[in-house]
């Protein structure tokens, strides 16, 4: 026995609904926003490093994740440390993607969005922040920002906090390499460090 | 992590399972990703599809604004369909100023799939206020008739009848224009 009314009743709810939920979304992320409940957003954008997600308060890009990191665990690691209230808004982040594409595109040396550094705090915070001075088409040894920062004995813990930077790119820890002059680790894995330093290198 | 159980639970066990976790919320997006849908079917089923957007907008935004706050015990598929119900009854209590039926899409679409849809939102606006939330919460929300009670009022009894009759309406609706008034 079939029951014609119900599958028709699902059939006319479900008619369009993908689409419109997509709408629904993102104008729900606008009304969030609007009220001041929009504590994260976020957006991925594809780069020649790979897709990256971005995320960002209302005060600047909070965390930046390259491929190695699934989506899912980056943001439940968020929600629990930082707020649940995450949705996905590209308005939020148009910003830092167009600026990420004119780096990427050699037409940047410099990000002006602001970050929000909230993930990190104490030394590591100090030498994340430090890393700003580093310009483009340079490289400092870990024992140099260890030595900028006041510390020159913690060049560990400068690798550490360097590891654990919650916005490379716009942060730039790619550009701390060795004192051999070998790369060292990088939080998107060695190849993505490698193309960094050689994209900033050619331009 | 407990493995069993997990992939058969379907969506209300999965975000059971997360609510247990004592003090940990999950991104909203999940929320969003795993509620919207149902929400906006039942949205869609009382209200039709034009006044359905805003309803499920409202709703959705009620939950984020409590959201860090929410007991982790809370159920959010029944507390998303018991605020889209009253958002519902607001918009049918404003309309019913306007207008004393519910509003059907227009009825002059030349288009053959629209007209059969447009057969099952007429058959819906043909029903009692009660007899399509409780079609709706019960069968597109799957809720249980206790928590439909709950949410449109009365006892489990008097929901349960609703829904039969609801469904005997349908039919009789949809049989009539599939059966060329054969009755």
């Amino acid at each position: 026995m079939s029951e014609t009314w119900l599958e028709e009743l699902r059939t006319t709810a479900d008619a369009g609904l993908t689409e419109e939920l997509a709408g629904l979304t993102a104008g729900l992320a606008a009304a969030a926003e609007r009220e001041g409940m929009l504590d994260l957003a976020f957006a991925t954008t594809s780069s020649p490093v790979g897709e990256l997600l971005l995320v960002a308060s209302p005060q600047g890009v909070v965390r930046v994740a390259f491929e190695t990191e699934t989506q899912e665990a980056v943001l439940a690691d968020l929600a629990e440390r930082l707020s649940p209230r995450i949705l996905p808004s590209a308005e939020r982040l148009a910003p830092a993607v167009r600026e990420l594409e004119e780096y990427f595109a050699g037409r940047r040396r410099t990000f002006d969005v602001p970050v929000d550094l909230r993930l990190t705090r104490g030394f590591r915070a100090e030498v994340v922040r430090s890393l700003e001075e580093i310009e483009f088409g340079r490289t400092r040894s870990y024992a140099q920002v260890a030595q900028a920062v006041g510390n020159p004995r913690a060049v560990r813990a400068v690798g550490s906090a360097c590891a654990t930077n919650p916005v490379p790119l716009f942060l730039p820890c790619h550009r701390v390499v060795r004192s051999d002059g070998s790369f060292g680790a990088y939080r998107g894995g060695h190849e993505v460090k490698q193309f960094l330093l050689e994209l900033e290198h050619a331009a | 992590m407990t493995a069993a159980g997990e992939e058969v639970g379907g969506p209300t066990s999965r975000s059971a399972r997360a609510a247990r976790l004592p003090g940990v919320r999950e991104p909203f997006e999940k929320v969003v990703q795993r509620h919207g849908p149902t929400v906006l079917r039942v949205c869609r089923a009382v209200l039709g599809p034009e006044d359905a957007q805003d309803a499920w907008s409202e709703t959705f935004l009620s939950l984020l604004r409590v959201y860090p706050e929410l007991a982790p015990a809370t159920n959010l598929e029944a507390w998303l369909v018991t605020v889209a119900h009253r958002r519902s009854i607001d918009v049918i209590r404003a309309r019913s100023r306007v207008s004393p039926v519910a509003q059907v899409p227009d009825a002059e679409s030349p288009d053959k799939a629209d007209a059969r849809d447009l057969d099952l939102w007429a058959a819906l606006a043909g029903l009692t206020e009660k007899q399509r939330a409780v079609v709706a919460y019960h069968y597109l929300a799957g809720l249980g008739y206790r928590d439909v009670a709950q949410i449109v009022g009365g006892t489990e009894a008097a929901a349960r009848r609703a829904g039969a009759d609801g469904v005997a309406a349908l039919r009789r609706a949809l049989g009539d224009k599939a059966e060329g008034g054969a009755a």
